[in-house]
């Protein structure tokens, strides 16, 4: 099933950062699913996180506030 | 602590370089190169140091903390020393705010948080006690501390709930199911990777702003001459403190950039309690700060939290002076 994964985030650099993080590893590991990020500011706070960026995976939260890993990302995907 | 540093920049320049000691180039490119290596290795410390505290007392934590415990009046204190431990980045501000006074915390106390956040923060403590010392970074960070809570402390006075933006004011009607904040299960060697990888990447993040800040500062150093800005700042006339104060304000520069050209005003004759005000006031207000919080705040409330702050900055600076 395809998965729908969110980064939300204002557009400051970590978020940046985040986005390419998660679209290499979705790319390099051929997996199903639609990146889409979240910049409106009304939009994120509906999710009560407090730290950006955040991935949110099948609109669960999970990472907040930080960049994670390539490695870290393909394992929370799979 | 540093001697082997500086030894290694006499021995890089005058040796190595082979550039005359004593002359203004030698004295700007010695100090360059000590400076340099000296604060960029405080500032991995030190920012790998917060990334452990941070790793135990995440902000959801923080905020939990202030909400459920009774602390009759200390709120403003404690928000505004959790301002200071947490890491600020400027995206994160409205999230934060939002998430505060939707969380039941007085907006007022949220302000102690929103205050200090980025006037106390891990690259400024590096840099301070790379330039200053210990002694001032300690009045630095104190005063942050209290500034953030007299200001928190004073807004929340004034009842300014009806100034935020209308969707904020919506969401603190309806106010949703709190998160419960989740523990963390991994143990910390398996968070350490984690925590050494994003204090390299904060390094690298103010690496540019570190060298530009010390090379404009080392400029000045080797070729401003002694006591020029005493003069016209030094004199402890009574409106030096608020010109540079308001000179300040819109201005944004992060800590890394600033306290290097600081350091060289306080060098060349400029009050001690002048300069911190000066920086205070660009690192803890800008534009850029005020665009992102016109999402939740209205004008007047922006006007209303600037201007108080602004005061609030003046009147340590003239503490400072007096006291230092």
């Amino acid at each position: 099933m395809s998965k729908v994964i969110k980064i939300l985030g204002t557009g400051c650099p970590k978020c940046k950062t985040m986005t390419s993080v998660v679209t290499e590893v979705v790319k390099e590991n051929n997996i199903d699913a639609t990146i889409e990020k979240v910049e409106d500011i009304m939009e994120i706070m509906k999710f009560n996180v407090m730290t950006t960026p955040a991935l949110v995976i099948d609109d669960v939260i999970t990472i907040k506030g930080r960049v994670p890993s390539k490695n870290e990302v393909l394992a929370l995907l799979n | 602590m540093f001697d082997w540093l500086q030894h290694f920049a006499d021995w890089l320049i005058y040796s190595v370089f082979g550039i005359e000691v004593e002359t203004h180039l030698g004295i700007a490119l010695n100090f360059f190169v000590h400076d340099t290596l000296k604060i960029l290795i405080l500032l991995f410390f030190i920012v790998f140091i917060m990334g452990i505290v941070n790793a135990y007392f995440p902000i959801e934590r923080l905020k939990d903390y202030l909400n459920k415990k009774k602390l009759y009046g200390l709120e403003y204190f404690f928000s505004s020393i959790f301002g200071a431990i947490t890491p600020f980045c400027s995206c994160s501000s409205v999230p934060l705010f939002i998430g505060f006074v939707q969380g039941g915390i007085p907006l007022g106390v949220t302000f102690s948080f929103l205050i200090t956040s980025p006037l106390v923060n891990e690259v400024a403590v590096a840099m301070f006690i790379g330039m200053f010392g210990v002694k001032a970074t300690l009045i630095y960070v104190v005063s942050g501390i209290l500034l953030g809570t007299i200001g928190g402390w004073l807004l929340g006075k004034l009842n300014l709930e009806p100034l935020l933006s209308d969707w904020v004011k919506q969401i603190l009607e309806n106010k949703m199911h709190q998160a419960e904040f989740q523990n963390e299960q991994r143990t910390f060697y398996q968070r350490l990777p984690e925590i050494t990888n994003g204090a390299w990447a904060i390094v690298k993040s103010v690496l540019l702003y570190v060298i530009i800040g010390i090379a404009i500062g080392a400029a000045m150093h080797g070729y401003v001459p002694e006591n020029f800005f005493h003069q016209y700042l030094g004199g402890g006339e009574w409106w030096t403190v608020p010109l540079a104060v308001i000179v300040a304000v819109p201005m944004y520069a992060n800590a890394a950039g600033i306290v290097p050209v600081i350091q060289v005003f306080v060098a060349k004759g400029v009050p001690l309690g002048t300069a911190i005000a000066f920086m205070m006031a660009t690192i803890g207000l800008s534009i850029p700060e005020a665009t992102l919080l016109k999402k939740v705040m209205s004008l007047k409330l922006i006007a209303i939290f600037f201007g108080v702050i602004t005061l609030c900055i003046i009147l340590s600076g003239y503490l400072f002076n007096i006291l230092l």
